[in-house]
């Protein structure tokens, strides 16, 4: 089996040691970091989340791969960087203002860590200004914004519209989610996507940023 | 004899309990509200304001234990005794603040208006074994800022059940103590005959948020009875094992009762909650889940320990429609919860982890209430013994259905239920158009509806309650509230 398909493989079980080992090693073998990054870990996690959807492995299984992998991205980082490549994306989430439900968006930000993208959390209670004063100065791609409340659904709207005031609106994809959202009011406000759940978000944001 | 079930043994309690109590002490509990940290730091809690954590001691706990209520009564708006949380007493009361109802002519579920708000309150108006009645649904037809207060008063014009509500911001607190102080006429008085229930939420793990600590303390201030809804995520935000998830549930109520407590000694309250396992295939807290259930048991056993009424969101459904999943859930649900006298069972109506309400499950769901409250009154001899003179009479008249004994203890004895329960003989069921239960409960939710009369309130509280709220929702820039009459 060769380095990378073992990397893979011990991605998918959680084994960080062994990924560290394994990336390292398909370095010193040459490997471009770009490969090594999109055939074993990126390829790795796309199978984790079919077997998670298919009930064969849990949300603790897909965790530990995302950790896993991490212990990889460590090494790889540096020298995608030094060859030009971006990282992956970065997205600013929050639970809107008035709102105290983090439990949903806490999980969309493990899921959307453990594949690669940098994270900015903003917690609970998060204003608009907040959302777009984080999003402009970490330079983020996406906003994911979490309501759990039917009396904190529409501050996303506002959010957006402050996007549009701000002349920003176009860099940004806007994802929400929480269970008074659907996907007809995602698209009543104006938002580019509704996610039902962290694996179908951390698909989301990967159409996006690819799309970027 | 009462039946009852144990899933705690004595010795286990108290371990967990001594566990509870060292993570109050020794980790703190996080609170984001400067009053409430206040209040504990007078009470010689250390506080570290930098974090917002609140270190409390063996002291606070004890005395919180000891000034809160081991029981109370809830009163109708008329001011009768309605629901007696005492002792293994087992009360009902509809699922709470669904987002969604179901429709039953679209099968689909959908926002909730004024009118379905008022369709429900006039349901719950007839519903003989559901004891109060909850803000069951927030109605999307009024401005979000009113949206917590709304529902209490339409509550209160269309029935006269004791309500189970809640504020969902710090605001919404004086607008809904005022509606109930137009009914009672004084807060003396509301004090002594208490409305309504507060639901207060503390976040796991081991947190209070500004709004619901606050929420505690006014609610104290005037004696305003809070029932505590801990929710640990067993394996997510609580330790995976049920035991581990029963200590950060105690930890986390304790910390509930002792904000309550200090600030107004003895106001009442219940030991409630709402723990769920997490399902870590859907990435969903299943209120239907065995473990769920049992939590809810587990902790009210705990409570009662510690003498207080207890609480539950238990006897309710993760299923999307009125289907088999609802009855199994809810009724396993239900029975599990009047086994252990839980004294406020809260789940009837409610689907899909609490977030759809179901008028026909609602009507569904009375039956289960009256089946389980017919099995915690148990087996008991009503002039049984001697037995010989009851069969020679059988023997004699060949049938006992005319019997005194029988004529005496037949509505006592049985319970037969209201027509969404077929009992039927095939052939009769035919004739009778084969409806299914759907069909059944919903022409009952109709039939129930059209009977409701007025409540009892004089006119001048009701055009109180009416003049209060329009103002509150003309400070939120709505004109006028939706037609209701
Ligand atoms: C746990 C819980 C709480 C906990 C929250 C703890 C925490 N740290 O988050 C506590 C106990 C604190 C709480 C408090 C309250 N709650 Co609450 N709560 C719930 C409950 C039972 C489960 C929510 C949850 O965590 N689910 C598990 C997670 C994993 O799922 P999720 O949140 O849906 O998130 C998933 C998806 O929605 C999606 N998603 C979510 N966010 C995002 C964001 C993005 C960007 C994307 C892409 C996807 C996404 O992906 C997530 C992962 O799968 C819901 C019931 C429900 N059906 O949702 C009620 C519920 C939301 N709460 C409710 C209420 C009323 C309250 C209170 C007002 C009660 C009170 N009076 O104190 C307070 C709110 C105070 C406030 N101002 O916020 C109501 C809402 C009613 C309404 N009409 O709006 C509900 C529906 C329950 C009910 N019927 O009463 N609550």
């Amino acid at each position: 089996m060769d380095t990378l398909q073992q990397l893979s493989e011990n991605m998918q079980k959680g084994n960080a040691d062994q990924v560290a080992r394994l990336t390292q090693q398909a370095i010193d073998e040459g490997c471009e970091p770009k490969t090594i990054l999109d055939d074993a870990l990126v390829g790795g996690m796309a199978v984790v989340g079919y077997k998670f959807k298919k009930h064969e492995i849990f949300l603790p299984h897909v965790l530990l791969a995302a950790k896993a992998m991490h212990a990889g991205m460590d090494l790889l980082k540096p020298l995608l960087v030094k060859d030009g490549i971006p990282t992956i994306g970065k997205v600013v989430t929050g639970t809107v203002q008035g709102d105290q439900h983090d439990i949903g968006k806490n999980l969309v930000g493990i899921m959307l860590k453990g594949a690669g993208f940098e994270v900015v959390d903003l917690g609970r209670d998060v204003s608009p200004e907040k959302f777009l004063d984080a999003a402009v100065s970490e330079k983020a791609i996406v906003i994911g914004m979490s309501a759990l409340l039917t009396t904190t659904m529409p501050v996303m709207r506002k959010v957006i519209a402050l996007a549009h005031e701000r002349n920003v609106r176009d860099q940004l994809k806007f994802i929400v989610g929480g269970a008074p959202m659907s996907k007809e009011y995602a698209q009543k406000i104006g938002a580019d996507a509704y996610c039902y759940d962290a694996v179908s978000a951390v698909e989301c944001v990967k159409r996006f940023i690819g799309a970027h | 004899m009462r039946p009852t079930v144990r899933f705690l043994s004595d010795q286990l309690i108290e371990q967990i309990i001594a566990e509870a109590r060292e993570l109050l002490c020794k980790l703190g509990v996080e609170i984001h509200n400067d009053a409430v940290l206040a209040l504990l730091g007078d009470h010689s809690a250390r506080i570290d304001n930098a974090t917002k954590r609140a270190y409390f001691t063996p002291d606070i706990i004890d005395r919180s234990l000891q000034a809160a209520p081991d029981s109370f009564r809830l009163y109708d708006s008329l001011g009768n005794e309605a629901v007696d949380l005492s002792d293994m007493n087992v009360n009902f009361t509809p699922g709470s603040s669904a987002i969604n109802i179901l429709d039953h002519e679209s099968q689909h579920s959908r926002r909730p208006t004024s009118k379905d708000y008022v369709k429900y309150t006039k349901l719950m108006a007839s519903l003989e074994h559901i004891a109060s009645q909850s803000t069951a649904m927030v109605p999307a037809d009024v401005h979000e800022m009113i949206s917590d207060s709304y529902r209490l008063y339409l509550s209160l014009m269309f029935c006269e059940k004791p309500v189970v509500t809640g504020a969902f911001t710090i605001e919404a607190f004086e607008i809904m103590k005022e509606l109930q102080l137009a009914v009672r006429g004084s807060e003396k008085e509301l004090a002594e005959c208490p409305l309504t229930i507060f639901s207060c939420c503390p976040t796991a793990p081991l947190k209070w948020s500004n709004v619901t600590s606050q929420n505690v303390i006014d609610c104290a201030r005037y004696s305003i009875p809070v029932e505590y809804i801990s929710m640990p995520l067993s394996g997510f935000m609580a330790p995976i094992t049920l035991v581990g998830s029963l200590v950060q549930h105690t930890a986390e109520t304790l910390s509930g009762l002792a904000i309550s407590q200090l600030s107004n000694p003895g106001s009442p309250v219940l030991y409630g909650g709402s723990p769920a396992v997490f399902d870590v295939r859907y990435e969903t807290t299943p209120m239907g889940d065995i473990g769920t259930m049992m939590m809810d048991c587990a902790y009210s056993e705990i409570g009662k320990h510690l003498g207080l009424p207890t609480q539950a969101y238990i006897g309710l459904s993760d299923a999307k429609l009125l289907d088999a999943q609802a009855g199994f859930e809810t009724s396993m649900g239900a029975t599990l919860a009047a086994l252990s006298g839980i004294n406020n069972i809260a789940g009837p109506g409610m689907l899909d982890f609490e977030s759809c309400f179901s008028l026909e499950k609602l009507v569904l769901d009375n039956e289960i209430c009256a089946m389980v409250k017919r099995m915690v009154a148990g087996i008991e001899p009503k002039e049984d013994f001697p037995s010989l003179p009851r069969f020679e009479e059988l023997l004699r008249e060949e049938h006992l259905l005319i019997s005194e004994h029988t004529m005496k203890y037949l509505k006592e004895e049985v319970y037969l239920p209201g027509p969404t329960i077929d009992r039927a003989n095939r052939s009769r069921w035919q004739e009778e158009g084969s409806r299914t239960l759907g069909a059944r409960a919903a022409e009952q939710v109709e039939a129930l509806v059209t009977q409701h009369q007025p409540v009892g309130l004089s006119e001048t509280v009701l055009g109180d309650l009416t003049s209060l709220m329009e103002t509150e929702a003309r400070r939120h820039g709505m004109s006028r509230l939706p037609e209701i009459r």
